[in-house]
């Protein structure tokens, strides 16, 4: 690999939230860096900070203070809509609780992102099915959400994820809302799209997901515990 | 991407049609009121400007109510068309008849004139001639009918030659009007005829006396001047200003289009008010939308949507809901104004395309002023918070 050349480098983050006199220090200087084609953990303790520092990969928030490389490029000085561009470009998420848009069919919300993106309808479709294809759902491409259950409204959230072909997947206790069963198969999913050279970020609380992950990064209170070391074929700057 | 935005809109739209509806109604009720009292008062403006352009707009109305033991005469009206501003004189009386040809009788409008009469009203003859000086002069039996009078009578249009009995008297047709187009229907239909003054004069048994006559003026924007110069000639013939009295037509329509503008602009203002109502009802039902849709927003933000795109979603939303209430609206108040039309005979309502133009101008303004502030409320939501908002 090149000299530094990171997806994701944080030096230093902190993000703190003020509630009346209390002041809660999400992010506690955090710091981390993951490597293109990684496929990492973030484990910790609920209130720990994980969703704070998910945001804050994802571009959703920005820290209060440290430096955010994503793809080498600071995120410091971005728009709104910069911000917005970002996401919509490089990321793609994956929430615990899906976040599908109940009035849109399965392919209606996979095709979101690329109507962002201003995509012509051919090309649009096209990249929709394969998508779903890749999950295994083009058969309920018609199904409301509400007409899907648990697993395939996270499956159906994937191939939002995939459809933009994101530098990185972005996946916040993607199990949390399925039983063990669904979760596995979710957990294999990601495994196929890592294998498929896609960069993964996994947030979870439970050791048994995350150590499905090549990488752990720990959190706790904010602050990055524990950083297992890159493996063989990434270099440690 | 336009295209996308009117789908969503249109689906968030019919996905709560009950509210739609209501938040639609507001602007219905506006538009109709708007429309319809608009459209009132321009039938009323147009009937009645249509019988004072049916005396003639070109014209004065002089009446002697007193003529003081000097009565006028004949040489005496004709001979003011020689002041400046007047072009010509005729004077006028009427009176009705029983007309009758063959074994058909009809009841008639009789107007004893001159043959200036043709020119200060602006008729135009389909047949024959006009009356002549030389028929006053001699008070001859000849008369131009109106076409309703030769269908009526005759059952034909040309009638020129013919002799029809006025009251016993034998007239002869000299001339047949042509078909009046008038815009309130029922005039056209009224039986007339016009003699000569002192033949009418005569087989009324009334004195030649002139009692009311018609003025035009030399040019048709100097109607106050003739006013006033007949105004001084009859002050200085009669002694006081009580005795005669001069109606000036384009004043009167003047008069009257000021205050049915008035009227128009009153009602379009009371009328525009309610749809103000209307597009704060669109304001209130955008608010909520937008709290109810803040997860929506959210994700929509998440996954790339800029806040132009989550703008311009919800303010087509609130255009096409004051679009579409205004498009309604019209429609119903086309309806309501064919119905006052039928139903109604006392109103006549005509419904204008500027009117429906304003409206539909009106309503965009609107869903765009009362739809702006909702949307850009959603627009500047922040992703995490609106992600993190529950329902
Ligand atoms: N919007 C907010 N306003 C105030 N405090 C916040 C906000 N978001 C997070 N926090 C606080 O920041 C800390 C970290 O929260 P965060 O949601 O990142 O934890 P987490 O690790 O994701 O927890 P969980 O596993 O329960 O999801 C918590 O103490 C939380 O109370
Ligand atoms: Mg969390």
């Amino acid at each position: 690999m090149e000299n530094s050349r990171y997806m994701i480098e944080m030096d230093n983050i902190c993000k703190t939230y003020e509630i009346g006199d209390e002041i809660v220090k999400a992010l506690d200087h955090a710091s981390l860096q993951i490597a293109e084609g990684e496929f990492v953990s973030i484990i910790g303790p609920s209130g720990s900070g994980k969703s704070t520092l998910m945001n804050v990969i994802g571009c959703l928030d920005v820290a209060d203070e440290g430096e955010y490389y994503l793809d080498g490029l600071s995120i410091k000085e971005y728009s709104e809509d910069d911000l917005a561009f970002v996401r919509n470009e490089k990321i793609g998420f994956v929430f615990q609780n899906f976040n599908l848009l109940s009035k849109l069919s399965a392919k209606e919300n996979v095709e979101l992102p690329l109507i962002y993106q201003k995509i012509q309808k051919k090309e649009r479709e096209e990249r929709v099915l394969a998508a779903l294809e890749r999950v295994n759902l083009v058969k309920r491409k018609e199904h409301r959400p509400m007409e899907l259950s648990g697993g395939q409204q996270q499956r159906v959230a994937i191939a939002r994820a995939l459809v933009t072909k994101p530098s990185l997947i972005l996946a916040d206790e993607p199990t949390g809302n399925l039983d063990t069963k669904t979760g596995e198969e979710i957990m294999r999913l990601f495994h196929e799209l890592h294998e498929q050279g896609n960069t993964i970020v996994l947030i979870t609380h439970d050791e048994s997901v995350a150590d499905q992950a090549e990488r752990k990064i720990r959190i706790l209170d904010g602050k990055v515990t524990e950083v297992a070391p890159f493996e063989s074929g990434v270099n440690n700057v | 991407m336009i295209f996308q935005s009117i789908k969503m809109a249109v689906d968030s739209i019919l996905s709560n049609k009950m509210r739609s509806f209501l938040t639609m109604l507001g602007m219905i009720i506006g538009v109709m009121s708007l429309v319809v009292l608009v459209s009132i008062v321009n039938g009323a403006t147009s009937s009645v400007t249509d019988s004072i352009s049916q005396i003639g707009t070109n014209m004065l109305t002089v009446q002697i109510l007193d003529d003081k033991g000097e009565p006028f005469t004949l040489d005496e009206v004709m001979g003011l068309s020689e002041k400046e501003s007047v072009s010509a004189t005729a004077p006028f009386s009427q009176g009705s008849a029983t007309a009758k040809y063959g074994s058909t009788t009809e009841n008639i409008t009789l107007y004893g004139t001159t043959g200036s009469y043709y020119d200060i009203e602006g008729l135009s003859l389909a047949r024959g001639r006009f009356l002549k000086n030389t028929d006053v002069k001699n008070s001859t039996y000849v008369a131009v009918i109106n076409s309703a009078t030769a269908e009526n009578l005759f059952e034909r249009s040309n009638v020129v030659g013919e002799i029809m009995s006025i009251d016993g008297y034998h007239f002869t047709i000299i001339g047949v009007l042509e078909e009046e187009e008038s815009t309130i229907g029922n005039t056209s239909d009224r039986l007339e005829a016009y003699i000569p003054y002192t033949a009418l004069s005569k087989i009324m048994g009334s004195s030649r006396q002139i009692t009311s006559f018609y003025v035009s003026s030399a040019d048709g924007n100097s109607m106050d001047m003739v006013e006033q110069e007949m105004t001084m000639y009859l002050y200085q013939r009669l002694g006081d200003t009580d005795s005669f009295s001069i109606v000036n037509s384009s004043a009167v329509m003047e008069t009257m289009s000021s205050v049915t503008d008035t009227m128009k602009l009153m009602l379009g203002g009371i009328a525009a008010i309610s749809l103000l109502v209307g597009g704060i009802g669109i304001m209130n039902i955008m608010l909520v939308s937008v709290t109810e849709r803040t997860r929506e927003i959210g994700i929509r933000k998440a996954i790339g949507a800029r806040k132009q795109t989550i703008l311009v979603q919800f303010l087509i939303e609130a255009l096409l809901v004051s679009v579409t209430g205004c498009l309604v609206g019209i429609g119903l108040s086309a309806l309501t104004i064919f119905i006052i039309n039928n139903v109604a005979s006392s109103l006549s309502a005509s419904m204008s395309l500027d009117i429906v133009l304003i409206s539909i101008g009106f309503s965009m303004i609107i869903g765009v002023v009362f739809g702006i502030y909702p949307a850009y409320k959603a627009a500047n939501m922040r992703p995490i918070e609106a992600l993190r908002h529950d329902t």
